[in-house]
């Protein structure tokens, strides 16, 4: 099958490739460029373990064509860090609050709440359950999910009226 | 003195961070930044990918398969079928229960998603193409769907490739389509109980198909080097050695040449005990292609063809007086094994510990059969976040426990409390004669029904019911009870054994010059936790920190053998190896003490991470100065090094409980169940990491939602999986999930080293009988005993309007 050309920006860093025109991007992401932090779950796009953000979205790689995503901006867990390694709030607070488990579905639960808090930087729990309500979790019963979310929100939020 | 020079005994056991403390998970560093390695996260070089054509049918005869087109697809390099694995006699494979499964179809299909071809390709998509490719003509067969029709006289037969073998792996057949009959008990003593009583209830509680359905699903990546012969395999596998020693058994590679790593997964809850099709054919095709090849089922593949759970259909039936005392228990389960019966459970119990089903009371005659029939679905039979059959028998009792209390006239609580084991009981032998190692029922049912003020919720439906009649509200009020003791831990290899490898499990500690150290065991975490609370065990036992210990499993070349992670068996089984293990690294430490101490071993005492001289805690020398002192010291009668191995064959089994209170309110004119409320309160003996414990606990919760509430792997009359994705089946979001209540006694179990029982399913075995108790009571004044699972909105519309109350 022939190829196509694609060039995004991904986690900051220009990328190129060439990829049938039915590749998935969670497939162009995992295979071709190893970023193997967004994993597959399902078929149905009903889990969410392949969430990452694009064009400041979160999207369900699976359900999208790499070559939908020619031009994006896309972050995916890899980059939730500091380039210095520090781990951001969320990444702290899901491990200061056992908001993980088997670690499956742990980046896209991340990277989508990454999305919500920026959305949304003050949720309610209950806005935080809905925000999340497509990325499924089969270890934690989302209540220290939804808790680590809420904590980092909190520490987030001085921070960022800090800053302006 | 100076306190910060000489810290507290508390001081210093506060830094080991031993069992007790909340450590925060080791995992978590990797798992959160999406460095996690999963089996679909290796590639290798040269890697193909396999994928499986499969059936369409529940149970045809195959009466071609040509590969012709398929072949033609750029990038496929082979594909195998049944005929291409005879001659390796790889064809079926044996499977835990003493049956076997074909590997790829062998002349006929038996359940619809059966594997038939198996194509290898250089890309998953290529791979993908070839199986749309696979022709496969079929000449289609009368199906059973039903297993209680599965033995009429004139029922197809299924499996012809033992239908005259009338002796199975557990007794004699009676039937083309019966697997065995197993029981347990006194058959005599409990009818007579049955025909004496005052009081007798009968009810048929079914618990429907379900799947455990990890996020991650099954796969492996196979790779032989044919160089020096070794055949490497990581894989999703819940019991590492035990795949080895099988996989060993059935090529015919020497078990040394065989490495079987599992890496991180992602969840298993029993799905990823069985050996499956799926790693055969991918050894096999690296075999013969001499190049690593990954197999990766995806979620439809997952529910519909590896290791489906439940699928039993019991009949229970209570006696006892007017009075609310139980005088017997009987039940007869009917299970349906699917085409093959791949159970996973101890070899000399093909029903596992079903017989566990008198549960928390004291029933004095008791007796139980289960008839395994063969019917045209998936195999599987696997413990879904459960120790063998131990919810199908909880949900069973609990359910007739409320039956009784609604016959009687009595309070479901009520009536538990009055049939209570009582702690001075303990050790308790059952009616069907397992010996409970300790409990105390009566402290943990009153503290919860205080807890959540049992009294004034029931003056509440009370009072809800009143307004319901007058026509106040159309919602109902269910408040659901459940009590189960569980039994885990397996197990004895005196009775315990999977394929005759004895149920033990181990741990090895090797205790480095510094005073680190690395523990390696049998098990391997799915998301437990093991890197953390076994170095808490560790750092309690030897007095090193826990941040000090590398706890690391799953790789067959570096472990020592063990069973494997499933069952609620890590803690009670591991959990006691590494104590041991600590125990004889303890040992040894204490004679390298004395010496350098120039005492005699007996006086120096152990306190916390040091041993002291006796009368003079002044004069110690702490665990990281002996650990420097094994690797520098020539010590008379002492061999260099510090290092020790535990293998633990554990007495009994361990029997962790708990109370359970569920509070719903049903809406009548939809079915919808909200869940108001839920309390659980666990008693898994001592508590190695509590923020653990409760994170189990929550997600245990959300499984028997999710089962009580919704999940069926469901067939229609042609055998046609319905729902068998995440379209249909459901898994509950954060939006349907309620905040969970949790709360715990601690009564230590007296065998076990340290006294932990085991925490990872009680909450599925005791979660599921608790909602289903409370949308069953919401629904008790109007006379319904018992309504099936799943409650979704559709049965629970169908039960209202049954009962003449929908508008």
């Amino acid at each position: 099958m022939s190829k196509i050309k694609v060039e995004m920006t991904i986690n900051g860093d220009k990328i190129e490739g060439s990829v049938e025109p039915r590749t998935l991007l969670i497939h162009f992401l995992r295979e071709d460029l190893n970023l193997t932090g967004p994993h597959i779950g399902c078929d149905t796009s009903h889990c969410g373990a392949c969430t990452i953000d694009l064009n400041g979205k979160s999207i369900k790689s699976c359900t999208v064509f790499a070559v939908q995503a020619n031009g994006a901006e896309i972050t995916t867990i890899e980059s939730i860090a500091g380039a210095d390694g520090t781990l951001h709030a969320l990444q702290e607070s899901f491990r200061e609050h056992h908001g993980l488990q088997c670690g499956f579905c742990t980046p896209g639960m991340i990277t989508r709440a990454h999305r919500l808090l920026q959305d949304n930087p003050n949720p309610t729990d209950s806005e935080i359950r809905y925000g999340i309500s497509g990325n499924l979790c089969r270890c934690t019963g989302y209540q220290n999910i939804v808790k680590a979310i809420r904590v980092a929100a909190e520490q987030l939020n001085p921070a960022q009226e800090a800053a302006e | 003195m100076n306190d910060q020079a000489n810290p507290s005994s508390a001081e210093r056991a506060a830094k080991l961070q031993g069992m007790g403390s909340s450590r925060k998970r080791v995992e978590d560093a990797r798992f959160t930044q999406g460095k996690g390695n999963y089996v679909d996260d290796i590639k290798l070089p040269g890697m193909l990918f396999g994928d499986f054509a499969r059936s369409s049918h529940a149970h045809a005869r195959i009466v071609s398969i040509n590969k012709e087109a398929a072949l033609a697809v750029p990038g496929v390099i082979a594909i195998l079928t049944a005929e291409d694995l005879k001659p390796l006699n790889l064809h079926y494979m044996p499977t835990l229960a003493g049956d076997v499964q074909a590997v790829l179809a062998d002349e006929k299909v038996l359940f619809q998603n059966q594997e038939v071809a198996f194509v290898v390709a250089e890309d998953r998509y290529a791979a993908a193409d070839a199986v749309e490719l696979v022709e496969i003509e079929y000449e289609a067969l009368p199906v059973v769907v039903d297993p209680f029709t599965a033995m009429d006289a004139d029922a197809p037969v299924l499996r012809e490739d033992i239908a005259d073998k009338m002796e199975g792996a557990h007794g004699t057949r009676n039937h083309h389509n019966h697997i065995f009959y197993w029981q347990a008990g006194d058959k005599e003593g409990t009818d007579k109980a049955m025909a004496e009583a005052e009081v007798v209830v009968e009810e048929l509680i079914s618990y429907p198909r379900v799947h455990p359905s990890p996020l991650e699903t099954c796969g492996c990546v196979a790779s032989m080097d044919k160089v020096n012969g070794k055949l490497t395999i990581w894989g999703t596998f819940q019991a590492p050695h035990a795949v080895r020693t099988v996989a060993s058994l059935i090529t015919t590679i020497p078990e040394h040449n065989i490495r079987i790593i599992s890496p991180d997964i992602g969840g298993g809850f029993g799905n990823k005990v069985g050996v499956y099709p799926g790693y055969i054919c991918a050894a096999v095709a690296s075999i013969v292609t001499g190049v690593p090849v990954k197999w990766v089922e995806d979620k439809i593949e997952n529910l519909t063809s590896t290791a489906f759970a439940r699928d039993y259909h019991m009949t229970g039936k209570i006696a006892a007086t007017n009075e609310g005392k139980i005088t017997g228990l009987a039940c007869h389960v009917l299970a349906d094994h699917g085409a093959f019966d791949a159970c996973a459970d101890p070899t000399q119990f093909p029903a596992g510990f079903f017989s566990i089903c008198t549960g928390s009371y004291d029933i004095p005659v008791a007796h139980c059969g289960v008839d395994g029939v063969y019917t045209n679905k998936a195999p599987g039979g696997v413990a879904y976040r459960c120790s063998f059959r131990v919810t199908e028998a909880a949900y069973m009792l609990e359910r007739m426990i409320d039956v009784l209390a609604l016959k009687l006239g009595m309070d479901p609580a009520e009536l538990r409390l009055k049939n209570f084991i009582t702690k001075d009981q303990f050790p308790y032998t059952s009616a069907l004669g397992w010996e409970y190692d300790s409990g105390d029922y009566h402290t943990a049912m009153e503290q919860a029904m205080k807890t959540v003020d049992y009294e004034k919720l029931r003056k509440e439906q009370a009072a809800n019911r009143a307004a319901f009649t007058a026509g106040e509200t159309r919602s109902l009020m269910g408040i659901g009870v459940a009590f189960f003791t569980e039994i885990v831990g397996a197990g004895p290899v005196k009775n315990c054994d999977i394929l005759g490898l004895g149920m033990f499990d181990s741990c090895e500690i090797r205790i480095h010059p510094t005073g680190s150290a690395i523990a390696r065991l049998g098990t391997i975490s799915q998301g437990q936790g093991h890197a953390t609370t076994f170095a808490q065990i560790l750092a309690t036992e030897i007095g090193l920190p826990a941040e000090d210990i590398t706890v690391e499993e799953g790789d067959t070349d570096t472990a020592p053998y063990g069973l494997g992670t499933y069952g609620s068996r890590s803690t009670p089984v591991a959990g006691a190896a590494t104590a041991m293990a600590g125990r004889k690294i303890r040992a040894k430490a204490q004679m390298i003490a004395a010496y350098l101490l120039e005492v005699h071993d007996d006086d120096v005492e152990w306190d916390v991470d040091r041993f002291q001289v006796k009368g003079n805690p002044e004069k110690f020398k702490t665990m990281k100065e002996l650990a420097f002192a094994a690797y520098n010291q020539a010590i008379p009668g002492l061999e260099p090094g510090l290092e020790a191995v535990s293998y633990y064959d554990p007495p009994n089994m361990t029997y962790p409980y708990g109370a359970y209170i569920c509070v719903v309110d049903v809406d009548v004119d939809t079915g919808v169940v909200d869940t108001r409320r839920f309390y659980a309160l666990d008693d898994c003996g001592t508590r190695i990491n509590p923020m653990i414990i409760e994170g189990q606990v929550h997600g245990g919760l959300t499984e028997a939602l999710a089962i009580a509430m919704g999940q069926e792997i469901a067939y229609d009359e042609m055998g046609n999986v319905k729902g068998g994705s995440l379209m249909d089946y459901y898994i509950p979001t954060a939006v349907e999930t309620p905040e969970w209540e949790t709360d715990f006694t601690v009564t230590p179990s007296p065998h076990h080293p340290i006294g932990a029982k085991g925490v990872g399913e009680s909450p599925n075995v005791g979660g599921v009988p608790a909602f289903s108790n409370a949308v069953n009571n919401a629904f008790a004044h109007f006379g319904l005993t018992h309504t099936q699972m799943p409650h979704d909105h559709w049965r629970v519309w169908k039960t209202a309007e049954k009962l003449g109350l929908t508008g």
